[in-house]
């Protein structure tokens, strides 16, 4: 099939960047979608042009490094999947495609589709983690922990990092990227000793990192390739609510 | 050359326990006073680096993701290993050691196999208390499953993410250690180089992938924790960006490479849909204890497959291995598929596919219960191939997926260059000529953990004279050779893209070292590799410069090692004239076909030294001395 693409071109971080049309022809509709991206480039290079950056590694679906907005879609039109498991098959012939990069204040635009999520390094630094010291953790089952918590901690901790929670938040909050790994550390009993100081301290760097303010509109659960529940920010809410009034009642 | 592994003395139940009393110690105060270079951040690097800073060293870590936490040990699904006895079905750190031994295909090291066997259970407790959401019985307590090559049921997991719930435990650790200032991070920086002075590796070059700047790095040791190398073969399971450079690098600056023909496919892919395919996708093996392989008797049969009659089919496992059928051995079931897909028999585009078909069991089972085994897999399928797996048979091909090989290492996981440590994957130490499931997350924790942040002490507690400057020759001197390189790839501006080049590569690696191999396709492999590489250096266009974000650069230059690299893996399937684990000769099988070893001639790590640019490497031996164990016919009859 044939497509026209528009993509987003941006030489650097401090380069002005613009949509610049390409055409697509002959997309096999079994391609992934950074697979079709792979043929145009191997057509721009030819073509002595430079290619599009974009970022991908493990494609798929796992390591979060992808991360493209297709028609104002982060990661696409297909729910629970990320751009590196999207197949044209979803697209059709003549169809335009708009693609952009994650789009956020604390996402700067590296290169063409390439963006850099350091800010969520930064987030996990802060009180992303549980306290333990290589070589001293106890037996593993001295600590039973109920199966539904477990689950529940699972389901928060599948979240991949690719950010595009905050791409689809207009205002570019990462509340879902701070509850599901919150959510994940304050629901065993591993992480409760910490519950408390992580919670303040990694909304605190959020904030920091200029992520916006939750208004709670959940496009972040929609887009999200892992289908991480918006139900964790209510739990990041509430563990904060408790955290915050702990500090001021208690110092 | 003198290879010294090392090895403990003492019984071999007790040599670790023993060892680790005895390494010389770093004062703590002293701690600080050294740096650590540690390249890669999956499970290996990541869980070094962490522990290492904890413990008060001065470590710098080096990844080329944007993050620490997008390393390919994330993609693991299946499980790790650990000897902890949970289901009382008599497992214990002897069992372990013995199946991992076993599975290995009597190629590994005896000692080095114990204490892997002997940490992993700390392992759990350690990613247990990170708060690695391990899956759970009812009650609370951990639950395991049971994986190939082994007759207890001693795999732990965290649903199909086991790989990632272990890598974000290990970067959690790292970042802990990073807000704590013991560790720095260096993201979407490439390791191009290794620098050595008076023969010890004290540093690193490394582009910085976003501006583009070449810097060097000295420290007072390093390690590489870099994967390994199955991108050699353009398609495997491996992240895109897995590469053979850093450990490449080291090898052409002195380092061993030991055992490069050890590799392992996978039977159950994904098969390839066209010649745009960037990558292969793994689905878990599981899937054959419900499914039955076919493929149509008949050659280019174009039919679909319900319009093809029962008595067309050729069940071939069940037919050429009545007694295991379709749950054959991964090596044995990925070369019988090539042979029907050889004989024009394979099905799909292409004709690289063998059916997986579920109906009988659906029709035994029900729908739900196959729903319920393997949903999400079906559901990845159907994501990747549009089609659904409850109506239509799978299609299925083997794929490259681990390789064993990797740097020679001794006990202490250094190399043969002194202060140069390679742990994970990079290594070769752990897995012989096979690696067993879930096995391969247990050796990268187990040596990032709880070996080597040990072992390092028994270097630097010697190491004597002071950190070298980067502005010492030796450092510019690298430095300087990794800018000519790099200029050199630019300008080149050739006809070509490299993924041309790869792709020609992968094939023939495919093709004459892949899953079978005989003297005939290595020597013309062996021939071929080089007429690439040269077309490579004469024909490559790199689009942009070395000063800015530039992927196709960073390509073509991890392309310019695996150029050289698969000729060495090919020597190295050459020289062994055996089959062994993954590598499987052609001349040398059963009647059945199964692989034929050859124990009084072969059992050694075979270790790689290079002699220069376009000279044929020199091949030392490190003979296998088994003191515990004896080698037997490897058999899963």
């Amino acid at each position: 099939m044939d497509l026209k693409l528009r993509v987003w071109r941006q030489k650097n971080r401090d380069a002005e960047g613009r949509l610049v049309e390409y055409d697509a022809k002959d997309i096999d509709p079994e391609m992934s979608f950074l697979e079709m991206l792979d043929v145009i480039n191997e057509r721009l290079v030819a073509a002595g042009d430079d290619p599009i950056a974009f970022d991908h590694d493990c494609r798929e679906g796992i390591c979060g490094a992808c991360s493209a907005t297709i028609n104002g879609i982060p990661h696409g039109p297909q729910r629970a999947t990320t751009v590196c498991q999207l197949h044209m098959r979803h697209f059709k012939d003549g169809d335009v495609l708009t693609i952009e990069p994650f789009r956020a204040k604390a996402f700067p635009v590296v290169r063409d589709l390439v963006v850099d999520r350091s800010a969520f390094d930064r987030i996990i630094e802060a009180g992303g983690f549980v306290s333990v010291r290589t070589g001293s953790a106890p037996e593993a089952n001295t600590l039973p922990v109920p199966k539904q918590d477990a689950d529940w901690a699972m389901d928060a901790a599948s979240c991949i990092g690719c950010g595009a929670c905050v791409a689809a938040c207009k205002n570019a909050s990462a509340m879902l990227f701070v509850a599901a790994k919150a959510g994940h550390l304050n629901t065993l009993p591993q992480g409760k000793p910490e519950k408390d100081r992580r919670v303040l301290s990694m909304v605190a760097a959020m904030d920091e990192a200029g992520f916006g303010n939750c208004t709670n509109q959940y496009e972040c659960s929609a887009v999200c390739p892992k289908s991480i529940s918006e139900d964790f920010i209510a739990q990041l809410n509430r563990d904060y609510l408790k955290a915050s009034l702990k500090k001021c009642l208690m110092g | 050359m003198k290879l010294d592994s090392k090895i403990p003395s003492g019984p071999l139940a007790e040599k670790w326990t023993r060892y680790r009393s005895e390494i010389k110690l770093v004062n703590p105060a002293n701690k600080r006073k050294y740096e650590i270079i540690v390249v890669g951040s999956g499970l290996a690097g990541a869980a070094a680096a962490a522990s290492m800073g904890e413990m008060g060293y001065n470590v710098k870590c080096f990844c080329y993701q944007d993050s620490p936490r997008r390393a390919h040990s994330i993609a693991a699904q299946g499980g790790i290993n650990a000897a902890k006895n949970y289901q009382n079905d008599g497992d214990s750190i002897h069992r372990l050691f013995y199946d991992t031994i076993k599975g290995g295909d009597f190629r590994a090291r005896e000692a080095n196999v114990h204490r892997l066997a002997e940490v992993s259970a700390e392992i759990i407790d350690q990613c247990a208390a990170q708060g690695v959401p391990f899956a759970r019985e009812y009650g609370g307590h951990l639950a395991n499953r049971s994986f190939g090559g082994a007759q207890v049921s001693r795999t732990f997991y965290a649903r199909g993410q086991t790989g990632q719930q272990l890598l974000l435990g290990a970067y959690s650790a790292l970042c802990r250690q990073i807000a704590a200032g013991t560790v720095k991070m260096y993201p979407r920086t490439e390791m191009l180089d290794l620098v050595l002075v008076d023969g010890h590796a004290k540093g690193i070059v490394v582009r910085d992938m976003v501006t583009g700047e070449i810097s060097c790095h000295a420290a007072d040791a390093v390690a590489l924790g870099t994967g390994g190398y199955a991108n050699v073969y353009d398609l495997s399971t491996n992240a895109r960006g897995c590469n053979v450079t850093a450990a490449y690098r080291a090898y052409k600056r002195g380092a061993l490479f030991a055992n490069p023909c050890y590799t392992q496919i996978h039977p159950t892919c994904i098969p390839v849909s066209g010649d745009y395919q960037s990558k292969l996708t793994l689905m878990s093996e599981s899937l054959r204890n419900d499914g039955r392989v076919w493929v149509p008797k008949k050659k280019g049969d174009t039919r679909k497959p319900h319009e093809i009659p029962e008595d067309e089919r050729d069940y071939y496992l069940e037919r050429k291995y009545p007694s295991y059928g379709n749950l054959a051995p991964r090596d044995i079931s990925s070369r019988s598929a090539k042979e029907v897909c050889d004989e024009g028999r394979g099905v799909g585009p292409g004709g690289q596919g063998v059916y997986l078909d579920f109906s009988d069991s659906i029709e035994r089972l029900g729908l739900a219960v196959i729903q319920e085994r393997y949903g999400n897999l079906f559901e990845m399928y159907e994501r990747i191939t549009g089609e659904d797996a409850y109506k239509v048979p799978m299609r299925i091909y083997p794929a490259l997926h681990y390789t064993m090989g990797g740097l020679w290492v001794d006990y202490n996981l250094m190399s043969n260059i002194p202060g140069l440590h390679v742990i994970g994957e990079a290594n070769f130490s752990d897995h012989g000529a096979n690696r067993l499931g879930a096995s391969a997350l247990m050796q990268g924790l187990a040596d990032g953990y709880f070996v080597l942040p040990y072992t390092i002490g028994a270097y630097l507690a010697d190491v004597r004279g002071k950190r070298p400057s980067v502005d010492q020759k030796e450092f510019q001197d690298v430095k300087k050779e990794v800018e000519e390189q790099t200029n050199r790839l630019v300008s080149i501006q050739g006809d070509r893209t490299v993924q041309s080049f790869h792709k020609e590569l992968g094939k023939l690696m495919w093709d004459k070292a892949g899953m079978a191999r005989n003297k005939k396709g290595l020597e013309e492999a062996i021939a071929k590799i080089p007429e690439i590489r040269e077309e490579f250096w004469k024909n490559v266009r790199v689009p942009g410069s070395g000063e800015e974000l530039n992927q196709e650069l960073e390509k073509a230059g991890r392309l310019a090692d695996f150029l050289e690299f698969g000729e060495l893996l090919c020597r190295d399937a050459l020289d062994r004239q055996e089959s062994c684990g993954g590598h499987f000769r052609e001349e040398h099988q059963t009647e059945d076909g199964e692989a034929l070893r050859d124990d009084e001639n072969y059992s050694y790590v075979s270790c790689w030294e290079h002699r220069g640019d376009n000279e044929k490497p020199a091949l030392h031996k490190e003979p296998l001395v088994y003191e515990e164990v004896k080698m037997a016919t490897r058999s899963y009859k």
